[in-house]
């Protein structure tokens, strides 16, 4: 399986970017946070992170996520539809083989 | 804005997911608006969303992940003929029923802004309960009669006195298009004032700066109200002597004038301008 990309958001204020890798090839769930609110929410931002990815059944992703103070409805938004257009790469490979 | 959009004193705040937003972007504004309404109360202000037509591949999943969080209105844009309200409401209908809502809580305002649409306003109006006001778009109207739209607004008067028309017949608000020009209060003011003076009910915004100009276009000046307030007070006065006219300043009153100084005073009520015990601020 080749590796997929999913991104979403923006470097805006208010904002995030995310970026989530499906079929890597490591399990599991990595995060790499990056952003002026980290040190005060790393938890919440990697239980948004998690819940978000859970909802969708992904279990195996890598998430990058450079966030510029969003808001926790905004994140979990931009992870989800990063998520959400990873699977629809990864179905149209599968279409197109 | 997404935290406090209700805060602006706008008395309803539309998120947009049609126009506003390219179509690489449909599905990222979709989940954030939903989850927007699924954080926050927006106590201050009515919420409505507008969506994309259900004839756009978008139209059918904003309805499905929209409808389920309930906000007072779906603003439906595109509305041609009462099909298209129809097939809109029996999917609301089927949503609502999923998501546990009483079926018909969330409302439509259709926007009509074409000039097929505009030969159907009556029946747009009339198409379902849901329908809570009728709104043209003046940008989109404008280009498919390819009239030039002009700050004095006169290519727009035909469509807005039948939107008025159709809104009265079928029992809903007349809301008025958006003024694009952010900087231009006086025009703005001066539209807002216009489209009052036609019956409209209100006006939309593009801008937290033109809530407060549209807000005062649409509340009765002084001098109306005043006239008002003796038209009611005649009236009453004539009630109580069992008089079966009543007269002011050697007027009669009739039903028409009693009905516009009894909505003039519900303006002013509803936009503060009178104290409790009818007295102004």
């Amino acid at each position: 399986m080749s590796t997929v990309c999913g991104q979403a958001g923006t470097l805006e204020s208010c904002d995030a970017l995310v970026m989530v890798l499906l079929d890597t090839g490591t399990l599991g769930v990595s995060v790499a946070l990056d952003g002026p609110s980290v040190s005060a929410f790393e938890e919440a931002m990697r239980n948004a992170v998690a819940e978000t990815l859970s909802a969708l059944k992904i279990v195996d992703a890598s998430v990058t996520v450079s966030e510029r103070g969003a808001l926790d409805c905004t994140l979990r938004a931009r992870v989800e539809t990063a998520a959400r257009r990873a699977l629809a790469a990864r179905e149209g490979i599968g279409e197109r083989r | 804005m997404l935290i406090n959009a209700d805060v602006y004193g706008a008395d309803s705040v539309i998120f947009d997911l049609e126009d506003a937003i390219p179509v690489t972007e449909k599905d990222a504004a979709r989940i954030l608006v939903r989850n927007a309404l699924r954080a926050f109360s927006y106590r201050e202000a009515e919420i409505a969303v507008r969506v994309n037509a259900l004839s756009t591949p978008f139209g059918r999943e904003d309805f499905e992940e929209i409808v389920p969080l309930a906000p007072s209105l779906i603003r439906l844009p595109k509305c041609e003929t009462a099909d298209d309200i129809l097939r809109a409401d029996e999917l609301m209908r089927e949503i609502e029923i999923r998501s546990g809502l009483e079926p018909g809580s969330v409302g439509i305002i259709p926007i009509v802004e074409s000039a097929f649409g505009a030969s159907n306003l009556r029946a747009i109006a009339e198409a379902s309960p849901r329908v809570a006001a009728l709104n043209f778009g003046a940008e989109d109207y404008t280009a498919d009669l390819g009239a030039e739209r002009t700050k004095e607004g006169r290519e727009l008067d035909d469509v807005r006195a039948r939107v008025v028309t159709a809104a009265r017949i079928a029992g809903v608000q007349a809301l008025d298009s958006v003024f694009a020009d952010i900087n231009d209060v006086e025009g703005l003011f001066e539209e807002a004032l216009r489209v009052r003076r036609l019956g409209f009910d209100g006006k939309s915004v593009i801008h937290p700066r033109q809530v407060g100009v549209v807000h005062s276009a649409f509340t009765p000046s002084e001098r109306e109200i005043d006239h008002a307030e003796r038209v009611v007070r005649a009236l009453e006065e004539a009630e109580a002597a069992r008089s079966g006219v009543a007269v002011l300043n050697g007027r009669m009153i009739d039903a028409p004038v009693a009905a516009k100084a009894r909505k003039i005073l519900a303006l002013s009520d509803a936009a503060g301008a009178r104290r409790e015990g009818g007295e102004r601020r």
